[in-house]
């Protein structure tokens, strides 16, 4: 039972239907959020009807069907826009997802604004997709990254951050929130020390998108991308957010139909926004998918949602306490729910192996964050996370089987 | 012993257990005994870095049979290291080659060497069979 009296959790499991499965005779309990999210049948519904009823390819029919999803595909960019708060719909590109996004921006950007001996700047506690796209742009344009480290709390240093910007600086990219140890990284301030040297921040909100309200325009990040699938929606769909005064001035990354505004052997105009960045036919079943998700949030509220997680997140805390040896690694004083930890002496694929037997589904490993894993000099940690639809009974379990756990291997 | 009657050896242990608690328990305590690994073996060459877990692999020739030596970072990993090494260490490389590892499956730990696992027991099967088919070829020349 949540502590939140108005949050009705438990006719919120009713709408996942994957929830009320048994795994190894065991009831589920999904705790591997920060990795997928589950759908609510209004998501698997609104998927289904698209290909029992309305599909078709959009912006090119003359016909009924395709003018029509070419409609609801257009109003999904008009949810997303106002879910996030940007100023315009054509600021919203679809896209594959955030690993994409951030390709995107990486390469475009980089064509238009990266030059020998520039500078990136990241951070030691992203994920590899946000990780990866920067080395390999730093390589082709010889520019430079940089690292700005973190303490042992999880939290960025925000003063060697100050100190690393120099003129050379050419773009802030940051997760909004940790994957691996949710830290809510300060980035407000992040955006406000770039802007005052007149450098553009992406903010990576694969994590922050589905825990918190994000409005861009107060943000004022010049870049923001997410994935569909962690926030309740389907897969293969995702966002990518960024200011018109840089999208429009960024060439396309990738080439193809739909992109173009006139095509010669002489040579190619390009498309207006957000058009010029979604080349081939778009994953519309993806992108009106994730609308729906976006919708049912909307209905239930993103604040009621992290009141509720943020009870979670702070009972799971309390319980993992009653575990001799664990340390979780993680630990600022803003977070969102989710806990990596590990129990000494135990390997955490050991761990979420015999979890696995007792119904409990969690994240094991370096979760794509091997340099965050150097900083803490671990291999990888157990990752618990927390969604809207979790109950405190279900971290009472997670809390019992880690108790065995810890009988079997010691 | 054949590597078929050793293998049918290990399914007999197997089915006294009811449940994979049991069965966990009892790869916890093979991991226990598995004979240690020469640290001077554990080598980066001898590495089989899993995603999830590590399993370092170590093979020999004494009197025309591979001997293997091996170890993980995880038990559980450790413990089907154990019954693995138990099936397969000290045979001719012609046995290991054409050995055809069904107790696995049997005993209900499939899942364990199946390529979506990445806890680098498949890859150490691979590299198994691997030594032998090279063994194999070399003693034919």
């Amino acid at each position: 039972m949540s502590h939140n009296v108005s949050y009705d959790v438990s006719s919120i499991r009713k709408d996942f239907p994957i929830l009320g499965q048994y795994v190894h005779n065991k009831p589920l309990v999904y705790l591997d959020n920060a990795a997928t999210t589950q759908k609510p049948q209004q998501v698997i519904d609104r998927i289904h009807q698209i290909y029992t009823k309305e599909n078709s390819n959009i912006h090119r029919g003359v016909h009924y069907l395709s003018n029509k999803l070419t409609e609801e595909y257009e109003n999904a960019r008009e949810t997303v826009r106002s879910f996030i708060n940007a100023r315009h719909s054509h600021e919203v590109v679809f896209t594959n997802g955030t690993t994409h996004s951030i390709n995107a921006v990486a390469y475009s950007f980089g064509e238009k604004y990266i030059a020998e001996g520039d500078e990136i700047i990241i951070t030691e506690l992203e994920h590899h997709a946000n990780i990866v796209p920067w080395q390999v742009l730093a390589e082709r344009k010889q520019a430079r990254l940089k690292v700005v480290p973190i303490n042992d709390q999880g939290e960025i240093l925000l003063d060697a951050f100050q100190r690393m910007i120099s003129p050379k600086t050419k773009i802030v990219a940051v997760s909004h929130i940790s994957n691996s140890l949710g830290t809510i990284n300060d980035v407000e301030k992040i955006i406000e020390t770039a802007h005052q040297h007149n450098i553009p921040v992406l903010l990576d909100g694969a994590q922050s998108i589905q825990h918190q309200e994000v409005d861009v325009q107060q943000l004022d990040c010049d870049f923001y991308v997410f994935s569909g699938h962690k926030v309740y929606g389907p897969n293969g769909s995702g966002v990518l957010y960024g200011k018109e005064k840089w999208l429009e001035e960024m060439p396309p990354y990738q080439t193809g139909g739909e992109m173009i505004q006139k095509v010669t052997f002489a040579g190619t105009t390009y498309n207006e926004l957000p058009f010029k960045f979604e080349a081939g036919t778009p994953n519309y079943v993806g992108a009106i998918g994730t609308a729906e998700a976006l919708k049912y949030i909307r209905e239930k509220g993103i604040r009621a949602i992290a009141g509720h997680e943020e009870d979670l997140l702070h009972y799971a805390t309390a319980q993992m306490g009653e575990i001799p040896d664990i340390t979780i690694y993680g630990t600022s004083n803003r977070k969102i729910s989710v806990l990596s930890f590990l129990i000494k002496g135990i390997h955490h694929y050991d761990t979420g192996m015999v979890l696995d037997k007792m119904g409990i589904a969690v994240r094991t490993g370096h979760h794509c964050t091997e340099p965050l894993m150097n900083h803490f000099g671990i291999e990888g940690t157990v990752r618990a996370s927390f969604a809207m639809y979790n109950t405190r009974d279900e971290i009472d379990r997670l809390r019992d089987a880690l108790i065995k756990v810890k009988q079997m291997f010691s | 012993m054949t590597i078929d009657k050793k293998q049918q050896e290990i399914i007999d242990e197997f089915s006294m257990f009811d449940d994979w608690m049991d069965k966990y328990n009892y790869l916890i305590e093979l991991s226990k005994d598995l004979p240690e690994m020469d640290p001077k073996n554990k080598t980066d060459e001898n590495l089989i870095e899993g995603c999830q877990s590590k399993v370092w692999l170590n093979a020999e020739m004494q009197d025309e049979k591979l001997v293997f030596s091996a170890d993980s970072d995880a038990i559980i990993t450790k413990g089907i290291i154990a019954l693995l090494i138990e099936v397969l260490s000290g045979r001719t490389p012609g046995e290991i080659k054409d050995a055809n590892l069904y107790f696995i499956d049997e005993i209900g730990l499939k899942e364990n060497l199946s390529p979506t696992r990445s806890n680098g027991l498949l890859a150490m099967v691979n590299k198994i069979k691997a030594y032998a088919m090279a063994y194999e070829l070399k003693q034919n020349q």
